[in-house]
């Protein structure tokens, strides 16, 4: 009767063993550094212009919308909180965890897919190397240690897209913006907004590594795995933020 | 555990299936197979596409694990292996993939350093060491102009020649070969099929293909590498058996229907078995 759960629950205790096996060589020789640079590279530099660029914007636009409630009640001083609460809470993990999701869980997804669809997995494993660990480790690491960091940045640059329209549309000056924003922010706001991108980055790296290491089928099968990795890592990131939001805000 | 046959028989077995089962959810890839190979052998598999070839050819390096049943590799019982110990046993077994299964980001002198670099073959080999074994399997194949170009800038042949390197590279008693000629031209699969024999006369090793053209399984039967011409000779047929000792047998969904000496082979009145053998 209940067949149709068995092959999503067989999914998911084989994403949870791919999880446990890459977590694991974390701790376990040989290591290859060399992957988990070049993979740094590719994550962080390479996925830094649509961050920032994407950051910018969101502070600009939150700006521009939120000045119009504001000045209703003639708080329009409060944008600068505003801001720095909704990115750093919130918009700027998730932003650029669905920025990094579409950029590294398709790219991961889509390089492990070919491999191994063109046997270059198996020639790994019979070539006396370990896929997870020469593969979805390095991914793994680059990406908990530069999401954190990337998602500073789009905090920062959100920032000061905000406070290029706090200062040319609104008249506040740098005072007025930077000093109450700086003042709201509590260890609890920037523990949430680090440890959510820390989240993030397992969730993504690993879904995408988990899709290509499932690849079947060809090319289709590459095509199919990269669009599946892109919206369960989006999908995780929404619940996760949801759920670390929760925890938080108990904690008060 | 050891296989006895290993110690008894009057040559060691490289492999050896007992029983072998292998389903895919509904897709059966292999159903009770049991044969035997030893040293120096040459074992040809053909049959049509589907019919569990390639699982055979995975399942005896321990990349697939069989449902039921057991198998040994150089001696020692694969079955139930974890990866880890299986990385010593797969040292000492060159793999060709159907494609090649060369690493796209590495270039080929680097895809056929890999072997010596990452499996413990020995002591640990040093870099100027490597470089010449490297350009020595390259060599082998004609190949040793590619050595700083990419994989994808070479054709199909000429990336299955460098697999053939990286297979043969560490210089390992048993080398299997996915479909080897599978995709290219005529010319092209003759020369690969000939190294493929070159390769094995050269360091006695024992040999698996896997192949639906019985032209390759010929070539292998027939056909013997002459040091002295660097030519691949006829050899005559009562020296054959002797000789080269290769054994064919015939896969059909799964099942082997047939395992025998070439003349078997050509004299089978089956008609499934009949359809590969073409003159």
């Amino acid at each position: 009767m209940l067949d149709f759960l068995k092959r999503p629950v067989a999914g998911f205790q084989d994403f949870l063993v791919l999880s446990g096996r890459a977590l694991v060589n974390v701790f376990r020789a040989p290591h290859y550094w060399d992957d988990v640079f070049m993979q740094m590279d590719i994550i962080g530099i390479g996925g830094l212009p649509i961050v920032a660029l994407i950051g910018f914007f969101s502070g600009l636009v939150i700006t521009m919308q939120m000045s119009r409630a504001l000045s209703t009640y003639g708080a329009i001083g409060q944008v600068g909180p505003i801001v720095i609460l909704t990115l750093v809470r919130e918009l700027g993990p998730v932003l650029t965890a669905v920025i990094v999701a579409g950029r590294t869980a398709s790219g991961i997804a889509s390089e492990l897919g070919s491999m191994k669809v063109s046997e270059q997995i198996d020639a790994m494993r019979a070539l006396g190397t370990d896929p997870i660990q020469k593969l979805v480790t390095p991914r793994m690491i680059a990406t908990a240690l530069m999401l954190p960091l990337l998602t500073i940045i789009a905090d920062f640059i959100g920032m000061v897209g905000g406070f290029l329209i706090a200062f040319f549309t609104l008249r506040l000056t740098p005072g007025e913006y930077w000093t109450p924003a700086y003042k709201i922010l509590e260890y609890n706001d920037l523990v949430q907004g680090l440890l959510k991108p820390f989240v993030f980055a397992f969730v993504i790296s690993l879904v995408g590594c988990y899709y290509g290491m499932q690849t079947t089928g060809g090319t289709q099968g590459v095509g199919r795995a990269t669009t599946q990795a892109v919206v369960v890592a989006c999908v995780w990131v929404f619940v996760l933020t949801a759920l670390i939001g929760r925890i938080f805000v108990r904690m008060g | 555990m050891m296989n006895p046959a290993a110690t008894n028989g009057q040559a060691q077995t490289v492999l050896r299936f007992e029983d072998v089962s292998l389903a895919f959810d509904e897709n059966v890839a292999l159903d009770r197979v049991s044969f035997e190979q030893h040293a120096g052998e040459t074992l040809i598999v053909l049959g049509a596409a589907g019919s569990g070839k390639t699982a055979l050819l995975k399942t005896a390096v321990g990349l697939l694990r069989p449902d039921s049943g057991r198998v040994w590799l150089l001696g020692e019982e694969i079955t139930n292996r974890n990866e880890r110990d299986l990385f010593r046993l797969r040292s000492s077994v060159g793999v060709l993939f159907q494609e090649g299964g060369l690493f796209d980001s590495l270039t080929v002198g680097e895809n056929v350093a890999y072997p010596l670099e990452n499996q413990q073959v020995g002591p640990t080999a040093s870099p100027e060491e490597i470089e010449h074994r490297v350009l020595d399997a390259l060599s082998f194949v004609e190949l040793e102009h590619t050595v700083d170009k990419f994989p994808g800038e070479l054709s199909g042949g000429m990336r299955r020649r460098v697999g053939i390197a990286r297979a043969s590279v560490t210089e390992p008693p048993l080398v299997l070969y996915d479909s080897p000629t599978a995709g290219l031209d005529p010319i092209t699969a003759n020369t690969i099929v000939a190294l493929i024999a070159k390769e094995r006369d050269m360091h006695d090793t024992a040999n698996l293909m896997v192949t639906h053209r019985y032209q390759d399984a010929e070539i292998m039967a027939r056909f013997r590498y002459n040091p002295d011409s660097g030519q691949l000779a006829p050899v005559s047929d009562d020296s054959r058996n002797n000789g080269l000792r290769t054994v064919f047998m015939v896969m059909e969904g799964g099942r082997l229907v047939f395992e025998g000496s070439q003349k078997e082979l050509e004299a089978s009145n089956d008609p499934y078995v009949a359809r590969f053998v073409r003159h």
